[in-house]
């Protein structure tokens, strides 16, 4: 009966077909660690953020009047409204979390170099989308710091030459952020911007299964098939969609299905993090001020700026950079450049050799540095702008620069440690 | 433009700067108790006195006090609803709010959520550190808020606090020693009753902040402990499992 | 690569153990999500008991007062239509109201607390238009009876007790929703003394 009724769908939708090529017979290396959990937890919190997100629009007022009210009437009024609320606003901080570390296990493995170039541009695109998106909801509670954070990152665009201000002016639909900027923010945080980081997802995952996942040692699961019997090779137990190995050319060497293995993996990290999550959920859900801050609880105030205001954590390395500069105009260019960097790693890094496990010591080094320095920018976008805290912004800002130059200049003749011919 | 960011840039870093150096005032820790049901009674009763003629909660329901104080609705009307007509409207009051901006400087903020911007322990200590200041329109100056606009409402249970200073010798030379502020003595209360009448308002000014709390508290634990079995479980399906890769 | 043979009796258990376990899990997760589409506080202080004064109703006068969104009727019975009830009932549907349509203290043969009080929800039975009362003309539409409620949308009929008649649209008799007298004049309508 059942199995008829598979047959009946897959003679019309290749369902199990797909199912197959992407999870079951999915070939993925034997040896993910735990960095290789943040990809689907990235998948996890965006379901949650999608779930929770349309919860809370069923009693969100998008207006300038009714907004702060209405996020106040969710928090007290509507039954699980303030962990409905707490859900979502906890998630946006770990959605940033969880993919800062899963770029950073892209930095690591070298898994933008070739052939996955395509899959590192395509999840650059999503970071983008996500920072817009983190921006916009920050203004929809209509606190105090969602109106002065929107109003700084506003005016960052009218540094601009020429339509600078007119762009500034068309962004917000007024003369100061008001009710028009809080409708379109909505709009786009809502459904736009959503729409769009589905289909990037999407587009992400099947780039991704087109040249199969790197691993930690960055060498490739799927070979030439020589003929030569490989020892030892888990691979063998296991069938592989065919797509993985046309004609018999390519053999997959060191790989496991993606089902049971990974999931089964993955729902470990899967509570494990949720561990984590549910604990700032309930007992810390402003963050220590950093996830929910202390001037947003105030209505959005024209008039009166609050004491201190600095941008949601997860922006602050790029809005250090941008106070390092003096110049405003090349303080807002190199916060951009500071993201283009990012989408150039595929190319800016010339070296064969991907995994950081068989690179030179110059490289671990480096890229040491260049963690240091983004962890230290975005401690310096917290804190004021005092003479030391600029200087230290400028020193830690060049630094981060001074990855992408020094990899691209020795990454062309880097001594590297000879690969292994199979997976640890 | 670019001088209309860099105004906005410069506001941002002078008041940080403010945030990060200006407040060098020490606050004393609130004993907050969110359990203590009878200390949130006599915050409801304080706040109902003393503040709501000028303050509002406009987000807060007094069905929703009494019910999570253990407060019954009849009863709770009776001694506490002065401005409701009905139990489930909220603590509002009928005060005309430009007047009030125009008698004190500014308008009487909402205090809804004022525990969640402020902290309970800046209101703890603001409330706690008024000094006499015959140069202020109200007579009355604070420590933690300089310049405030408010008067010292609470004056009557504390009587009329004032800087003191003790002559002491620092380095053998006789000096003026900022000791703290004391109290003329013609309060109702003594200080160490003052101190605790405070600790229940700001227990219930942290209670209003954030009336879920407590239920965030006990579904948390539960949440915890359930992640915790499916860990277990998860964990030893994994290890099952792989035991056909390794 | 161990080459133990599977157990597949301690797999099958771990599998379905975790499935459970996480099927649980998602129903947890489930609940605030549906609980949040019950009634908010807001809704429900605006649906919470209305006082009606009926120190001023006259004998036959019908007010309404509105709650949680519907017409309440407040009925001041003449004693010639208390008498008119005993009439009308070989020609209703549900004359000793069996249908659960009012509490326990309404199921009686005048359907109130007090005989002469009648107090219902003013919105037919059959499709929800509210019935227009009728308090002379109504032997127009029932014979021999002369006051009761008629509603133009699909004309059904109920007598002075809010019971319906038979061969009419209506399936059931007019609700009665909970009420309590406060004091003499003074009616409390969506509590009573088992909610409050």
């Amino acid at each position: 009966m059942f199995k008829n009724f598979m047959s009946w769908i897959e003679y019309r939708m290749p369902f199990m077909e797909k199912m197959n090529l992407h999870v079951m017979q999915y070939p993925a290396p034997k040896n993910f660690n735990f960095w290789y959990f943040f990809g689907s937890l990235a998948m996890l919190v965006l379901v949650n953020q999608i779930l929770t997100g349309i919860w809370l629009t069923m009693n969100f007022v998008p207006t300038a009047e009714g907004a702060f009210a209405s996020v106040e009437y969710i928090m007290r009024d509507v039954d699980y409204g303030w962990l409905l609320r707490y859900m979502h606003s906890t998630g946006a901080s770990a959605f940033f979390v969880v993919v800062y570390l899963h770029m950073l296990r892209g930095m690591m493995y070298g898994s933008y170099q070739k052939p996955r170039e395509l899959l590192w541009i395509f999840g650059m695109l999503i970071f983008l989308v996500l920072m817009a998106e983190a921006f916009m909801g920050y203004l929809l509670p209509w606190g105090q710091m969602s109106f002065w954070g929107a109003q700084v990152i506003i005016s960052i665009f009218g540094v601009i030459p020429v339509i600078g201000d007119d762009l500034t002016l068309w962004i917000r639909g007024d003369y100061v952020i008001s009710g028009a900027t809080l409708n379109r923010f909505f709009a786009l945080h809502v459904i736009a911007l959503p729409l769009v980081l589905v289909v990037l997802v999407f587009l992400h995952i099947i780039a991704l299964h087109e040249v199969g996942s790197n691993n930690p040692d960055g060498i490739d699961v799927k070979r030439e098939n020589t003929g030569e019997k490989i020892e030892d090779n888990v691979s063998d137990k296991f069938t592989f969609h065919q797509y993985f190995t046309k004609g018999g050319k390519k053999i997959i060497v060191d790989a496991i299905p993606f089902h049971p293995y990974y999931t089964v993996k993955d729902i470990v990290g899967v509570v494990g993090f949720l561990f984590i999550f549910c604990w700032v959920i309930f007992f810390a859900p402003e963050g220590g001020g950093f996830f929910l801050e202390p001037p947003n609880f105030e209505p959005a105030n024209p008039m009166k700026t609050p004491d201190h205001i600095a941008p949601v954590w997860y922006f602050t390395p790029f809005y250090a950079i941008l106070r390092a500069v003096p110049d405003q105009l090349f303080g807002a260019i190199f916060m951009f450049l500071a993201i283009i960097f990012l989408a150039l790693l595929p190319w800016l890094d010339r070296c064969p050799v991907r995994s950081v496990r068989y690179r030179s010591n110059l490289h671990k080094a480096n890229l040491t540095m260049f963690c240091i320095s983004f962890v230290v920018l975005g401690v310096l976008g917290v804190l004021p702008a005092t003479p030391t805290y600029t200087l230290l912004a400028q020193i830690f800002s060049f630094t981060y620069f001074a990855y992408f130059g020094l990899l691209w200049f020795y990454s062309k003749n880097e001594k590297t440690k000879p690969l292994p011919v199979r997976l640890s | 433009m670019i001088k209309k960011l860099f105004t906005v840039l410069a506001l941002v870093a002078s008041s940080a700067a403010m945030a990060a150096g200006g407040h060098t005032v020490h606050l004393d820790k609130a004993p907050i108790d969110l359990t203590d049901k009878e200390s949130l009674q006599r915050g409801a009763r304080m706040f109902q006195n003393y503040c709501l003629g000028c303050h509002q909660m406009q987000y807060q329901r007094y069905s929703r006090t009494f019910r999570d104080l253990g407060i019954p609705d009849d009863v709770g009307m009776a001694t506490l609803g002065f401005t409701a007509n009905k139990v489930g409207d909220h603590i509002k009051n009928a005060a005309p709010k430009a007047d009030l901006a125009n008698w004190f400087g500014a308008a009487p903020p909402d205090l809804t959520n004022v525990a969640r911007v402020r902290g309970p322990d800046w209101i703890y200590t603001y409330l706690r550190t008024f000094y006499a200041d015959p140069s202020r329109p109200f007579g009355v100056n604070n420590e933690v808020f300089p310049l405030v606009g408010m008067p010292h409402v609470l004056q009557e249970l504390q009587g009329i606090p004032y800087k003191a200073t003790e002559t002491r010798l620092v380095d053998g030379v006789p000096t003026e020693v900022d000791v703290g502020i004391k109290t003329d003595g013609s309060g109702e209360l003594s200080t160490e009753e003052y101190d605790r009448a405070v600790a229940d308002l700001v227990n219930y000014l942290e209670y209003v902040g954030e009336p879920s709390k407590l239920e965030s508290r006990s579904l948390g634990i539960k949440v915890l402990i359930f992640l915790g079995i499916f860990f277990i479980f998860a964990f030893l399906l994994k290890k099952e499992y792989w035991r056909d890769v390794h | 690569m161990s080459n133990a043979p599977v157990d597949h009796g301690r797999r099958r258990f771990l599998t379905i153990a975790t499935s459970v376990v996480g099927g649980v899990g998602a129903i947890g997760a489930a609940v605030p999500f549906i609980a949040s589409w019950n009634p908010s506080e807001k809704a429900k202080q605006a649906g919470a008991a209305v006082t009606a004064d009926i120190s001023k109703l006259e004998d036959g006068q019908l007010i309404r007062v509105e709650w949680r969104g519907k017409p309440v009727w407040i009925v001041k019975r003449t004693p010639a239509m208390l008498e008119s009830l005993t009439k009308s009932v070989d020609k209703l549907r549900d004359p000793a109201s069996e249908e659960p349509q009012q509490p326990d203290y309404a199921k009686n043969d005048h359907r109130s607390k007090k005989p002469e009080i009648f107090v219902a929800v003013g919105i037919c039975t059959h499709l929800g238009c509210s019935p227009t009362y009728l308090m002379k003309d109504f032997d127009a539409q029932v014979e021999g009876i002369p006051s009761g409620f008629f509603c133009p949308c699909h004309g059904s009929t109920y007598d002075m007790a809010g019971r319906v008649f038979s061969g009419v649209p209506a399936p059931k008799n007019l609700m009665i929703p909970p009420y309590m007298f406060v004091d003499d004049t003074t009616i409390l309508i969506g509590e009573d003394e088992g909610t409050a």
